[in-house]
C-alpha cells in the first residue's frame, strides 16, 4: 500500500463534526542534499481536532518531532500543506509568524527547558510578556497558574530547586498560561518516573485539555496511552494508523512493546 | 542566563579585566612617558611663548642661539619681555671621584624666570648669591646624594650647604626643589644665567632659549609668526612646544610600537577569552535561547539580551582592570614608574572594552540568528 493510501486513515473518521485545529495533507521534509538527503516526512496526512488530546507514537527516527516542528511553526516543510487554526505557518512572515506561534501554542519539552536564572513565576509568566502584558500583571497571573498546579506556595524559588516532576508542572503552567489553542507536548514523562508521569498526564488531562483546547503529545510512553482521545502511529516518515486506544494498536499484549 | 554560569561569568569577567588592566596600565605608563617628554614646559610656566633655533625638534634638543636673538626679540612688536634660558648638560664631580651627568638650567638673573615651581627647602632669590645652585629632590637624594662613611651605610642627600663641583667650578647647594620628573634622569641643577655659562664648556652660542611674555591681549600664534618672520627663529607657544616634543618621540622612538603592541595584545588576548567563553556560554544555552524563540521571542529581542549580557559583564570588567591599574599607579606613585591616568585614557579603554564585547557577542548572535527553534524538540 503507498504511502498515501495509509496515510487517508489519519485524517477526520467518519461522522466526526468536531472543527479541525490542525490539518496536515502530504507534508514532506527532508535533511540534507544529495546522497545524504534523510526524508524524514515522506506524505504525513494528519488531522487533529479541537478539544482532542493526540498522542503521537512511533519507533525513534519515524519523524515524530519533525512532524510536531512543523506543525508548531518552529521548522519548515518541504512540501505539502499543514494548517493551524485555518493559518499556514509557511505563508506568514517572519515576525508575524513568530507572534501567531506565540500566541497560538505552547509548548512542553521533555526536560522542561526552563531558565534557570527566573523564578518559576517568571518563568512561567514569559509567554504573557512576549504577549504584550505588564509585568506585574503577568507575574499575577504566573502565579495564579502555579497555584492551580500545585505549586502556589513555591512561586519564587528557582526552578533547580524542584524535582522533575514539580519542573514539569511548571513547564505545563508556562504553557497554559497565555491561553494558547494548541499545546505541544514533546516526551512529557520520558524524564519523570511512573507514578509523578502519570500524575503529570492528569494535569495535562484534566488542565490543559479545559477550554476546548488541543494537545498533541509525542512519546514512547505506552503507560500514558489511556490518555489519548487517538493514537497516531508513524513509521518512516508517514502516519500510517490512527486509532482510539492502545489496544487497537498493539493489540491485547500492550504491555510487551 | 549567564549570571547563572558562575565559571562562565568569571571567565569572562576576567578576560574583560585582563584587556581593560593591560589596555589601562599599559596606555596610562605610556601617557605617563608622554607627558615626562615635555616636563620641563610644564614646569616653566611663564613663557607665553618659546623661542628657539628652528632646527629643535624637543625640549632637549637644544641649538644654541646666538646672544643677540635676544635683543631682537624684545624689539618686537606685541613682546612685553623677553628672558634667556640656558639648558645644557654638565658634569658634577662626586665626593668619591666619579662623575654624574646633570641638567643645568641657567635662569635670566634680575628675574629668575623659568626657576622650579615648588622649593622645598631654601628660596629661589638665594641664587642671587654667589656660587649658588638649587638641586631638585630627585637628584639631591638619588644620583648626587654623597656616599655614606663607610662602603655599607647609607647614601646621604644632598642638603643646602653642600658643594659641588661643577665642570672645574665650585657651587654651593643653596635649595632644594621639587619639579616634574622629566623624560631624562639625570638630577637638575638650577643657578643665574651669567653663572650658567661660566660653569658651561666653552661654546661660541650659549644661549639656548628665550622665553617671552606677551603684552596683554596679543593673539600668541600671531606674535609666534611675527618673531618667526623677523627673527628667522622657530617660536612656539607651550601647548605647541609639548605637541612638538611628543610628535618627535612619536615619530622617532620605538615607544609607541612597544606601547601600541603590548595594549594590543591586551585587546587580542581579552577578545579571544572573552569572545570563546561567551560563545561557549551561548552554545550551552541554546536549548534556552531555542525556547524563547519557539515561544515567539524575535531575534532582535534575543540579540537585545545577549548584547546586555555582553555589555554588563563588560562593564563589571572594566570596572575591575581600570581599579586594578588605577591601585597600581597610585601605589607606584613615589617610585620612578611612569603612570598618569586620564580621563581620555579611560574612555578610550571603555571603548575598547565595548568592542571587544560587540566582537563576543556578535559570534553568538551570529549562531543565535541561524539557530532553528525546532533545536528544542532535540532532546
Amino acid at each position: 500500500m503507498s504511502a498515501l493510501a495509509t496515510a487517508v486513515s489519519a485524517t477526520a473518521p467518519e461522522g466526526n463534526t468536531r472543527p479541525i485545529a490542525v490539518r496536515c495533507r502530504q507534508v514532506t521534509k527532508n535533511y540534507g542534499t544529495g546522497n545524504a538527503t534523510v526524508r524524514a516526512l515522506r506524505g504525513v496526512d494528519l488531522d487533529v481536532f479541537e478539544g482532542e488530546l493526540l498522542m503521537m507514537v512511533g519507533p525513534s527516527g519515524c519523524g515524530k518531532t519533525t512532524l510536531i516542528s512543523v506543525i508548531a511553526g518552529v521548522l519548515d516543510r518541504d512540501e505539502g500543506d499543514c494548517q493551524v487554526f485555518g493559518r499556514d505557518f509557511s505563508a506568514l512572515a517572519g515576525s508575524e509568524r513568530t507572534r501567531f506561534r506565540g500566541q497560538t501554542i505552547g509548548f512542553v519539552f521533555q526536560s522542561f527547558n526552563l531558565i534557570p536564572t527566573l523564578t518559576i513565576a517568571e518563568n512561567v509568566s514569559v509567554p504573557l510578556l512576549l504577549n504584550g502584558v505588564g509585568r506585574s500583571a503577568a507575574l499575577k497571573k504566573a502565579k495564579e497558574m502555579l497555584a492551580v498546579v500545585g505549586l502556589g506556595d513555591r512561586v519564587n524559588e528557582t526552578p533547580n530547586r524542584l524535582s522533575g516532576g514539580q519542573q514539569q508542572r511548571v513547564a505545563i503552567s508556562r504553557a497554559l498560561v497565555h491561553d494558547p489553542k494548541l499545546i505541544v507536548c514533546d516526551e512529557p514523562t520520558s524524564a519523570l518516573d511512573h507514578e509523578t508521569g502519570h500524575r503529570v498526564m492528569e494535569l495535562l488531562r484534566g488542565v490543559a485539555m479545559s477550554g476546548n483546547r488541543s494537545l498533541i503529545v509525542v512519546t514512547h510512553d505506552n503507560r500514558i496511552f489511556e490518555f489519548a482521545d487517538r493514537i497516531a502511529h508513524m513509521d518512516d516518515g508517514v502516519v500510517d494508523k490512527v486509532v482510539g486506544s492502545a489496544k487497537e494498536l498493539y493489540g491485547p499484549n500492550m504491555a510487551a512493546k | 542566563m549567564l549570571f547563572n554560569d558562575k565559571a562562565k561569568f568569571f571567565g569572562i569577567v576576567m578576560g574583560v579585566t585582563l584587556a581593560s588592566l593591560v589596555i589601562t596600565q599599559q596606555g596610562s605608563i605610556f601617557t605617563g612617558i608622554m607627558t615626562r617628554t615635555f616636563g620641563t614646559i610644564t614646569d616653566m610656566s611663564y613663557p607665553d611663548i618659546w623661542v628657539m633655533d628652528r632646527k629643535v625638534q624637543f625640549i632637549d634638543d637644544v641649538k644654541p642661539l646666538a646672544d643677540t636673538a635676544l635683543f631682537e626679540v624684545r624689539g618686537i612688536e606685541g613682546v612685553a619681555s623677553a628672558v634667556p634660558l640656558y639648558k645644557g648638560m654638565i658634569r658634577a664631580r662626586m665626593d668619591n671621584g666619579t662623575f654624574q651627568n646633570c641638567n643645568l638650567y641657567g635662569l635670566d638673573d634680575s628675574s629668575l624666570i623659568g626657576g622650579p615651581g615648588m622649593m622645598v627647602e631654601g628660596r629661589l632669590e638665594d641664587l642671587r648669591r654667589a656660587e649658588s645652585v638649587i638641586v631638585d629632590l630627585e637628584g639631591a637624594t638619588g644620583r648626587l646624594a654623597k656616599p655614606g662613611p663607610t662602603p655599607d651605610s647609607p647614601r646621604v642627600p644632598l642638603k643646602v650647604g653642600d658643594t659641588l663641583e661643577l665642570n672645574d667650578h665650585r657651587a654651593v647647594v643653596v635649595g632644594i626643589s621639587k619639579g616634574s620628573r622629566t623624560f631624562q634622569s639625570q638630577p637638575n641643577i638650577y643657578t643665574t644665567y651669567s653663572r650658567a655659562i661660566t660653569f658651561a664648556p666653552r661654546e661660541r652660542k650659549l644661549l639656548s632659549f628665550i622665553f617671552v611674555k606677551a603684552k596683554p591681549g596679543e593673539d600668541l600664534y600671531a606674535l609666534c609668526e611675527r618673531i618667526t618672520k623677523r627673527t628667522g627663529l622657530a617660536a612656539y607657544t607651550s601647548d605647541q612646544f609639548k605637541m612638538l616634543t611628543v610628535s618627535y618621540f612619536l615619530k622617532y622612538t620605538g615607544i609607541p610600537i612597544n606601547f601600541g603592541i603590548a595594549v594590543s595584545l591586551g585587546f587580542l588576548v581579552g577578545t579571544l577569552i572573552t569572545g570563546f567563553m561567551f560563545y561557549s556560554f551561548t552554545i550551552d544555552n541554546l536549548k534556552y535561547l531555542g525556547t524563547l524563540k519557539a515561544m515567539g521571542v524575535g531575534d532582535g529581542k534575543l540579540m537585545a539580551m545577549i548584547m546586555l549580557q555582553a555589555l554588563t559583564v563588560g562593564f563589571i570588567g572594566f570596572g575591575l582592570g581600570v581599579g586594578i591599574a588605577s591601585f597600581f599607579g597610585t601605589s607606584m606613585r613615589e617610585t620612578q614608574l611612569a603612570f598618569r591616568i586620564t580621563w581620555q585614557l579611560v574612555f578610550a579603554a571603555g571603548g575598547a572594552v565595548v568592542v571587544i564585547c560587540m566582537l563576543a557577542a556578535m559570534l553568538s548572535v551570529r549562531k543565535v540568528i541561524a539557530l532553528e527553534p525546532a533545536i528544542v524538540f532535540k532532546g
